[in-house]
């Protein structure tokens, strides 16, 4: 009874790590497949989503709900600014061209975060209300995960709304699809890719600010997790919305299961998991191109 | 005539070859940083070969330079510390690992191959880790013990012998890899380069192309960090780090990628810098250098090779 | 006696798209034969099928008497099969020459050379040349290809099919973009090799395939409508009502 109660634990909080992965990842997924730019430097606004938080309820007194909106608004600011002033220029860049961008920009991120926060783990204090656990069905799960995954759930569909019911949503699918077609249709890509990267950027800073206490937050955070952010969006294929979730979700499980079971192991068994699933699926899961 | 690729050296190169030469006479007290230099300048060069002439981006490159740093390392730990046949044994494996790995690589486009060689670093870095006994995990392996170069010239404190056998190590190598760049197997991976679409129908293998520079290329990276190994007698876990693989495109790209002397160049003045600026503080240093990246692409893609060829007008072992 | 090249019942479709239907069809060997058809025909598909751009979802390609629907591209080639590109599908940083020694690099097996210089591949530079002269290119040798104007790209394309010694050669529209006088000339050029290699061409204009072309097959959506020489295809009433009759009245 006990291992059934800890793998279904372990699935529980996998499913819950996995699902902020999806989060921040989202605007990764569809800045690559919409620009087909490979932003290295997307867990940067995570990061600074979760300093923002931080800022915001241990200086500013806010409180943990609305400090989550500011991340948000903060990391989304951020993407626009950026967008406008830098990466727009490096659409038509090459693949080189833009990894070495991104990694200096994450550079600059990770030095900027350090020098004004220092090199240590951000501690968060989570509203009393979300700490502890939930009864369920007969199993304890943890109030945070829980309302971690809820958010993340009530994300996606306002997303997939976005996505598949309303004009702009067909705007971006159009233009993921055939940039130079939708063009030729009188869509104002230059507006769609601003827009949605601003969009992703805020995801990406709210994923950041809910994930203080499940993935930690110290000035490494980019680089520490952007293995994972690519993971999600190489193998669940750029562009959609649904591959990455069920990749993230996956991803999770497996590395919470597996650093429970085979500590040993630990990680070396995602990567290898992870070159397998890219080999056979070069698209990603969801097929679409990478 | 015509200006088809010829072995003979002009004005740049016979100098560029004379300033570690003249550097060893110059600065005895720098004789350490100058091997550093010079092992990351060969591992640079090995990256060049894979991502400037090849084009395939490779965030693990470190994977190849660390095994050849723990192969030596090993070999020399156990009682073989005969540095040649531990820098063959080496160049060996990781050229084997590389040939084993390329068939991943030459898959799927620009990302794929991305997470698949970030992939295959982390990987290796994890083995390292698990792998303690062997490897001293994050300790690293020390008790690197060499023998005499020839039964001659031992590794003293000086660094002397250190310094000239890394010189001597990159000049083969690099002078190899210069006859392989300008030979008709150099030219078809400017073909590859150029017209991949183009190559398949004059009869020629893109991928077999690919998988024998990418060979090369993690071959040499695995003589350079047998280099380290032995001239450092000692092995950090660092060798497969992200932030190897990293630093070392930075150096490459800092020089000029597809010049082959953009890795030895990027590496100096990298290093040089490095050494002078981290020491005062590494967040500063860690700043500026991807101020630095993001101005390089931004405005200065072809890094000071690219600067010196638009300078001279003519240069070397064009790539481009 | 065995065609040159030959599919059988080759056809190749995308979703529920037929771009190529069943096409059989047998090139004698020393053929000058012309594939026309209007546009979307199919015709780029079936070159790209014979010389394995595309895998084939139903029928088998031969070369002589061999079974080739499987091989890669580079195997066909270094099997006697070549084809021009309709779109310039060149090496734009690399000269002429160096375009071609690289190709005749390749054929001759000497692509994997890496302890000689290029400049060393006398037989190669020697043989490049001799192609370049015979397509007057020989003055553009140390152009860069990017740097050629459009007609002569189009001439490197079909030095470059050269280089490789095909004992079949797929011209995919080779005046594409040329105008007339100039293409009358290259395929002056064309009609001057030897009788031992097999010219497959697709062309749009008229002029030039009755010219030129001693058998003619129509491609109409996918399939073959009909084959002959160009006294039968011109008098056909179906090729006029498809192809020729639109021509004609537009």
């Amino acid at each position: 009874m006990a291992t059934i109660g800890s793998f279904i634990g372990v699935v529980f909080d996998g499913l819950a790590y996995g699902s902020l992965l999806f989060l921040i990842s989202i605007g990764l997924s569809v800045t690559l497949g919409l620009m087909n730019f490979i932003n290295l430097a997307h867990g940067a606004f995570a990061m600074l989503g979760g300093y923002a938080a931080v800022v915001a309820m241990s200086r500013l007194g806010i409180p943990f709900l609305p400090a989550l909106a500011i991340a948000f608004a903060v990391s989304g600011a951020a993407g626009a600014l950026l967008e406008r002033l830098l990466y727009r220029r490096m659409y038509r860049a090459t693949a080189l061209d833009q990894v070495l961008f991104t990694i200096g920009l994450t550079l600059m991120s990770i030095a900027a975060a350090t020098y004004f926060f220092g090199p240590a783990q951000q501690p968060v204090r989570l509203p009393t209300l979300l700490t502890g656990q939930v009864h369920v069905l007969g199993l304890e799960l943890g109030t945070y995960r829980l309302f971690l995954m809820a958010m993340v759930v009530l994300a996606t569909l306002t997303l997939t709304y976005l996505v598949e019911h309303t004009r702009f949503g067909a705007q971006v699918r159009a233009a993921v699809d055939n940039p130079q077609a939708a063009v030729g249709l009188g869509i104002n890509v230059e507006r769609v890719f601003s827009v949605t990267f601003t969009l992703g950027s805020a995801l990406a800073g709210l994923g950041g600010a809910l994930g203080i206490d499940v993935l930690g937050l110290d000035p490494t955070f980019p680089l520490k997790y952007m293995v994972y952010f690519l993971l999600v969006v190489a193998v669940g294929g750029a562009g959609t919305v649904r591959g990455p979730l069920v990749a993230a979700l996956i991803l999770g499980v497996c590395d919470v299961a597996g650093k429970y079971y085979v500590p040993q192991i630990g990680s070396f068994v995602i990567y290898a998991v992870m070159i397998a699933l890219l080999l056979l699926f070069p698209a990603g899961l969801a097929g679409r191109r990478a | 005539m015509s200006v088809l690729p010829t072995l003979k050296w002009n004005r740049f190169e016979v100098t560029f070859w004379l300033l570690p030469i003249a550097a060893f006479f110059l600065f005895p007290t720098y004789l350490t940083l100058g091997s550093q230099i010079l092992i990351a300048g060969l591992f640079a060069l090995s990256l060049d070969l894979i991502l400037g002439y090849a084009r395939i981006i490779s965030l693990g490159h470190a994977a190849f330079f660390g095994l050849g740093a723990y192969t030596a390392g090993l070999l020399a730990r156990h009682g073989l510390g005969e540095p040649l046949s531990g820098l063959f044994a080496a160049a060996a494996i990781a050229a084997l690992v590389g040939w084993m790995t390329s068939f991943l690589i030459v898959r799927g486009q620009d990302l794929t191959r991305l997470m698949v060689t970030l992939g295959i670093g982390l990987m290796f870095y994890e083995a390292a880790n698990q792998a303690s006994s062997i490897t001293g995990g994050v300790d690293g392996l020390s008790g690197v013990e060499m023998k005499k170069i020839f039964g001659l010239f031992g590794f003293g404190l000086d660094g002397k012998t250190a310094y000239l056998y890394s010189l001597a190590v990159l000049f083969i190598v690099f002078n190899g890899a210069r006859a392989l760049v300008r030979s008709p197997f150099g030219l078809s991976l400017k073909g590859v380069r150029e017209g991949e679409r183009r190559m398949p129908a004059i009869g020629a293998s893109v991928r077999h192309k690919l998988v024998a520079v990418y060979t090369v290329g993690a071959c040499i990276a695995g003589i350079a960090g047998a280099l380290l190994a032995q001239t450092t007698q000692f092995v950090g876990i660092d060798v497969f780090g992200f932030q190897r693989s990293a630093d070392i495109m930075i150096m490459l790209v800092l020089g000029g990628t597809g010049y082959l002397y953009g890795g030895p160049l990027g590496a100096a003045v990298f290093m040089i810098l490095q050494d002078y600026l981290a020491n005062l503080n590494p967040v500063y240093w860690q700043f500026w250098l991807g101020l630095l990246l993001v101005l390089l692409v931004l405005f200065a893609r072809g890094g000071l090779m690219g600067a010196l060829v638009a300078l001279s007008g003519r240069l070397p072992g064009r790539a481009r | 006696m065995t065609a040159a090249l030959r599919t059988v019942a080759l056809s190749k479709s995308f979703g529920g798209f037929k771009a190529n239907s069943e096409v059989s069809l047998a090139f004698a060997a020393g053929a000058r034969h012309a594939l026309i058809g209007p546009n979307g025909a199919g015709k780029t598909t079936f070159i790209n099928l014979l010389t394995g751009v595309l895998a084939p979802s139903a029928g088998e390609v031969y070369l002589g008497e061999e079974r080739i629907t499987n091989l890669p591209q580079h195997t066909r080639v270094k099997r006697g099969m070549t084809r021009t590109f309709q779109i310039n599908t060149l090496f734009p940083g690399l000269t002429a020459l160096e375009s071609v020694v690289l190709a005749c690099c390749e054929r001759a097996g000497r692509g994997g050379v890496w302890w000689r210089t290029v400049a060393a591949e006398r037989g190669a530079i020697d043989e490049a040349r001799e192609i370049l002269a015979r397509l007057r290119l020989d003055a553009d040798a140390d152009t860069p290809t990017r740097a050629l104007p459009y007609g002569k790209q189009r001439l490197l394309e079909i030095a470059l099919a050269l280089a490789t010694r095909p004992s079949v050669l797929l011209l995919d529209e080779p005046a594409a973009g040329i105008p007339s006088a100039a293409s009358a000339e290259l395929f002056g050029v064309i009609a001057q090799l030897p009788r031992d290699v097999t010219i497959i061409f697709i062309e749009h204009d008229m002029n030039l395939v009755f010219r030129f072309a001693e058998r003619i097959t129509v491609l109409v959506a996918g399939a073959v409508l009909v084959e002959g020489t160009p006294d039968e295809i011109a008098r056909d009433r179906s090729v006029r009502e498809v192809y020729l009759g639109e021509a004609q009245h537009g």
